[in-house]
């Protein structure tokens, strides 16, 4: 099998995933699934990482790839770390809470 | 298969159960920040597997190493600053500035390989087809969620409102001319034309703009969350571009469960994905401008007033709203109810599931604030304890306590979930004046008789309470 045929594969049952795997999310969790969800689109570094890694002597390319790279990091490590500082709030209160009751 | 592909493959597939289980577990109050993380290191652990795979089959360069270090302290040093340093409030438009970086950088390696034809020279005639289509639907899907998401971002910020043609059915002509344009340019890219190129990536990012432009404040977190999904829908794409399989899955993944979510936050809010898109602001359109009759009957009072009641009072209920978001007072509503607490007053706060600038906003500035967070109600626990409620001090929500969503089904708000503040005995609206809410929607609350206005920006008129409070001993123990 061709890598396209399989791959038209592997995005037919990652879409059904995706579908499943958030079913009741509380309203409380609509902000931080968002933006989580977000920091894990930045995955297309692996593209640019790819890319530069295949760009050979390519000075543009190697540009363009790096460039590419910097905004799917921005949006990463950004991503992730706001929606702990969001998360942390969260769950901050909770043992305290518990000890009060 | 070498060793190092095995371990690229064991690496792929872990990331990818990772990467499931941390969406799924963001789903949960509970496991939300471990999922949180896991799926940050099921992200290192694919780039890891990237890099690894690459030095086993071929070499990384010392210049590839330099420009991925370069691109990788750029943007990891950038977004950790942006992180740290943005206030919480500002969330909705630091989270659409993110997104629009991932689409820019799925164009890009679009745009990249279009333009110099990079790959290992192994693609067949079939894939050849896929391989155009995909960097196709890369650029067309990036471009948008780039200016899509900057447009939502400046206006969330203020920096840019809808200029007025845009409001009208014209802006459906010029976007249906641009969707056309890119499809007339989509055709020649694949035809292999650089002109193609450049049309597709400039009428897309037009699109981008031109879709979200019109769209009112309050609906850009449904069309955020729409953006995110197009983000994985682009690093799918993107994944086909550079054949990565993680790719696909996890951009898959993100763009299909960012649809749900989309969906759900449709709901909370009691509007269609199709009348966010192109209904633009309910507002705007005649039927409402019925319902914007002139206020006749307001009873409005003094911060001194409200004081009194307040210290009267043995169950208090806050409803904070969007007024409370923007004016940033979540603090000083915080010393408020510290000090009515000290006093023996019970508080709970009434949380509709779209109070805030974005669903769920408003639990996170609350618990910035200190505010525990088993005295934060959902909107259906707390509706019945309304009538045995003292006091409600409704803060900047306008909507969301409107009757007429239940008793007027006339209203272009019927149907929509809205707390029963007016149930209570004695209800206080902190609001700047008698502008109307985002609906444009005329609030019959403010003109029954238990409720009083409070006019004045809500962090003021809340400083302004809590000095009242103790003038009068609340707050101060014993």
């Amino acid at each position: 099998m061709s890598f396209s045929t399989e791959a038209l594969w592997i995005l037919l049952l990652g879409s059904l995933l995706g579908l499943e795997l958030i079913g009741k999310v509380p309203p409380t969790l609509h902000t931080p699934l968002m933006s989580g969800a977000n920091a894990i689109s930045g995955i297309t570094m692996l593209a640019a990482l790819t890319l530069i890694i295949k760009a050979g002597d390519n000075i543009p390319l190697l540009l363009m790839g790096s460039v590419s790279l910097s905004f799917a990091l921005f949006n990463v490590i950004g991503g992730f770390l706001v929606t702990d500082r969001m998360l942390a709030m969260f769950s901050r209160k909770a043992p305290k809470a518990k000890g009060k009751r | 298969m070498t060793a190092t592909e095995i371990f690229k493959y064991a690496i792929d597939l872990i990331a990818v159960l990772l990467l499931g289980l941390g969406i799924k577990g963001l789903s949960k109050v509970r496991s939300a920040r471990e999922a949180n993380r896991l799926a940050a290191v099921a992200m290192g652990l694919a780039v890891i597997g990237v890099l690894v795979d690459s030095i086993g089959s071929n070499g990384i360069s010392t210049s590839a190493w330099i420009w991925i270090i370069l691109g990788t302290i750029i943007g990891g040093f950038l977004g950790m600053i942006t992180a740290q340093r943005v206030p919480m409030t500002a969330m909705p438009e630091t989270v659409a500035l993110f997104n629009g970086c991932g689409g820019m950088s799925s164009l890009l390696v679009a745009i990249g390989v279009a333009l110099f034809q990079v790959g290992d020279g192994q693609v067949d005639l079939s894939s050849a087809w896929v391989e155009k289509i995909s960097i196709v639907i890369s650029v067309f899907v990036g471009a948008i969620t780039f200016s899509g998401s900057i447009v939502a971002m400046a206006k969330l910020q203020g920096w840019l409102s809808t200029p007025s043609w845009m409001q009208s059915k014209f802006r459906h002509f010029i976007n249906i001319l641009l969707a056309i344009l890119s499809l007339i340019a989509a055709i020649n890219l694949i035809q292999g034309s650089n002109n193609g190129l450049t049309l597709l990536t400039a009428s897309s990012m037009l699109l981008g703009i031109g879709v979200t432009l019109p769209i009112g404040g309050a609906d850009m977190p449904v069309v955020i969350s729409l953006l995110n999904s197009y983000s994985g829908v682009a690093a799918a794409a993107a994944g086909f571009v550079v054949q990565s399989q993680l790719l696909i899955v996890a951009g898959a993944m993100v763009g299909a469960a960012g649809l749900i979510l989309t969906q759900v936050m449709c709901n909370g809010m009691n509007r269609s994905l199709i009348s966010v898109l192109f209904g633009g602001a309910l507002g705007s359109n005649s039927t409402s401008k019925n319902n914007a009759g002139e206020y006749t009957n307001i009873t409005s009072c003094s911060v001194e007033e409200c004081a009194l009641t307040l210290e009267a009072a043995e169950r208090v209920v806050i409803v904070p709203g969007y007024g409370l978001a923007v004016a940033q007072a979540q603090h000083t509503l915080r010393e408020v109810t510290r000090a009515l607490e000290t006093s023996g007053v019970e508080v709970n706060y009434a949380i509709h599931p779209v109070a805030g600038r974005m669903p769920g906003h408003m639990n996170v500035l609350l618990a910035e604030a200190d505010v525990p967070y088993e005295q934060l109600k959902e909107m259906d626990i707390i509706n019945p304890d309304f009538p045995a409620t003292d006091v409600v001090l409704v803060l900047g929500a306008n909507d969301v306590v409107n009757p007429q969503a239940k008793s007027d089904p006339n209203s272009p708000l019927y149907g929509m979930p809205v707390l029963d503040v007016q149930e209570a005995r004695t209800v206080f609206v902190v609001k700047r004046g008698m502008s109307a809410g985002y609906s444009g929607i005329k609030n019959d609350l403010f003109e029954l008789p238990n409720t009083s206005m409070v006019f004045g920006d809500a962090k003021k008129v809340l400083g302004d309470l809590l000095v009242e409070l103790k003038e009068l001993g609340v707050g101060s123990k014993g």
